[in-house]
């Protein structure tokens, strides 16, 4: 479990992580959203124990990080941004350092150090230095050095950053598989990634906490929530009948690709009502989709507190 | 195992796997050599001692020890890996008594490789084995004091360079501190109490007291409390950086 209370952090005038309340359960994928420099970083500094708190606690697995930061980073696999290793190491060497710094004993080292290994497919590199790999498997080498101890809570910075598509596929199945009984708290600003992985979402800027929310909660705040959109040929007829329905708000037509979006009133489904006038008006509709709402315009509404046209 | 001894192995470790050690140990012997030999007219005196060679290494520190502890923690501000290494369950204590012995174990062993110059003045002719092992004591606690002062300055910055050269300039300032010459020029200029604490800074003194096979307990308790002193002084330049 991960909880901040208040956590601050301030350099000089400026404030970095300013009151950060957050809370992670064990089972749960926490994402620590926000555009490139909102505090994502400082925050999991302060909760690695790297970084002192300017004011408020942090605790992981109910240690406060300040005053029993031992046991709290005993609980804790941390990944930091940019996953940073000793160049001149092997990998087997760079593990097996962290094993001893970690106090595993020869033979719990030996099996976790095995197990680390095959579920990362470092097995081919294990006698390279880290200097030559290449930035994926560097990523992956951080992440083994995180998961090592078997900890209770995992944090990661930017786990994907600079991955390549299959290469974050195979970094969130991991994640996924290790989510069950674990706490993990990542960071991102990959908004397809709190698809993929969280099962809540905390969306911070200038340091500040702006919502605490599920992917779907966010989702149902998009205006394109609900919405129903259609590529038909000759749709420009029926857009007007269309804006007449009752439970309909408004009707656009993307320019480039013709492409109609309908938008719902609040609380209205429109659907059905949609998809019966398109029948009625006859047209050929070639492909229809409900909207589940857009997470990039969410995230641009609350980061940029800007109301989103309508 | 221990987290001293898991810092301080892949310390070591690393030494190794770098040029890094190749090069100091080959300079060092190289520049160990000549001074002994040319500057410290280790022939010419006649006598079966090593003091020409001991004499020399307060210098030969001067420029090598700084050498050695200048990326002792810049380069790891510097690489990122500080706050891989100071987020796993090690004390900053811990830490940094494993970078230290790892560097001071280093240049200890650099020492041990002189021994051929032990070998040739024992051919030569029968010196006092017992001065020439508490001038390798007395050696060995001086590069200790001088790594302790380098590692404490390169808590400071993330530049090597600049960790090199202050360190450089702090040692220097700690040998000068007791030469004959600086002590002469401040006798008529400052109140007696003071050059005499000045100069008992030194760390010439001590070495040369060691050298001369004088074993004194003070003389060790301030190569100690030396590096205790520096060490201390970084754990605690570590700890403010995590809230400045």
């Amino acid at each position: 479990m991960i909880e901040t209370d208040q956590l601050t952090r301030r350099y000089g005038h400026l404030v970095a992580v300013d009151a950060l309340s957050i809370r992670a359960e064990p089972g749960q994928v926490l994402g620590l959203l926000g555009p490139n420099g909102a505090g994502k970083s400082t925050a999991m500094r302060m909760i690695s124990g790297f970084l002192a708190p300017s004011s408020g606690t942090a605790r992981v697995c109910g240690h406060d990080v300040q005053r029993e930061s031992l046991a709290a980073r005993r609980a804790l696999g941390y990944l930091p941004e940019g996953a940073p290793s000793y160049g001149e190491m092997t990998v087997r060497e760079f593990l097996v350092f962290i094993a001893r710094v970690r106090g595993l004993k020869a033979d719990v080292g030996r099996r976790r150090f095995d197990e680390v290994v095959g579920r990362l497919q470092l097995e081919e590199v294990l006698e390279q230095c880290i200097d030559t790999l290449s930035k994926g498997l560097r990523r992956r080498v951080g992440l083994a050095q995180a998961i090592l101890h078997d900890p209770p809570v995992l944090m990661l910075d930017e786990p994907t950053d600079g991955l390549d598509p299959n290469q974050k596929h195979a970094v969130r199945q991991l994640i996924d598989a290790m989510a069950r009984e674990r706490t993990i708290l990542i960071s991102t600003h990959l908004l397809e990634e709190v698809h993929a992985l969280c099962n809540r979402v905390v969306i911070i800027a200038r340091g500040k906490l702006l919502a605490d929310a599920t992917p779907a909660e966010l989702e149902a705040r998009s205006r394109y929530h609900g919405a129903v959109s259609f590529s038909a040929a000759g749709s420009g007829v029926s857009q007007e009948m269309l804006g007449r329905l009752p439970q309909v708000a408004g009707v656009e037509v993307d320019p480039l690709d013709g492409r109609v979006t309908v938008f719902p009133r609040p609380g209205e489904r429109i659907l059905e009502p949609v998809e019966q006038l398109l029948r009625e008006q006859g047209l050929e509709v070639s492909e229809i989709q409900l909207e589940r709402g857009r997470l990039d315009e969410v995230f641009r509404q609350i980061t940029l507190g800007d109301e989103v046209p309508a | 195992m221990n987290p001293v001894m898991a810092v301080a192995r892949r310390e070591l470790r690393s030494y190794f796997v770098t040029p890094v050690a190749y090069v100091f140990l080959v300079i060092f012997l190289v520049l160990a050599g000549i001074l002994t030999f040319y500057v410290g007219d280790f022939y010419e005196r006649g006598q079966a001692d090593l003091q020409p060679f001991f004499s020399m290494h307060p210098w030969l520190y001067l420029i090598l020890v700084p050498a050695v502890s200048m990326r002792i923690w810049a380069e790891e501000a510097k690489g990122g890996t500080l706050e891989l290494l100071l987020t796993l369950p090690v004390t900053l204590l811990q830490a940094m008594l494993g970078k230290f012995l790892a560097a001071w174990l280093f240049v200890g062993l650099a020492l041990l490789l002189t021994f051929p110059i032990w070998i040739t003045v024992n051919y030569l002719g029968s010196p006092d084995n017992g001065v020439i092992v508490a001038g390798y004591l007395g050696s060995w606690l001086m590069a200790g004091a001088f790594l302790a002062i380098g590692t404490c300055i390169s808590t400071l910055t993330r530049s090597q360079v600049v960790a090199f050269i202050l360190t450089a300039l702090v040692c220097v300032l700690l040998i000068l501190a007791g030469q004959a010459q600086v002590i002469d020029f401040f006798q008529g200029t400052l109140p007696r109490k003071l050059v005499n604490a000045v100069a008992h800074l030194s760390l010439l003194r001590h070495f040369e007291a060691i050298a001369r096979g004088v074993l004194d307990v003070r003389d060790l308790l301030y190569f100690l409390l030396t590096i205790v002193a520096w060490l201390t002084a970084g754990v605690l330049v570590l700890d403010l950086k995590r809230m400045r």
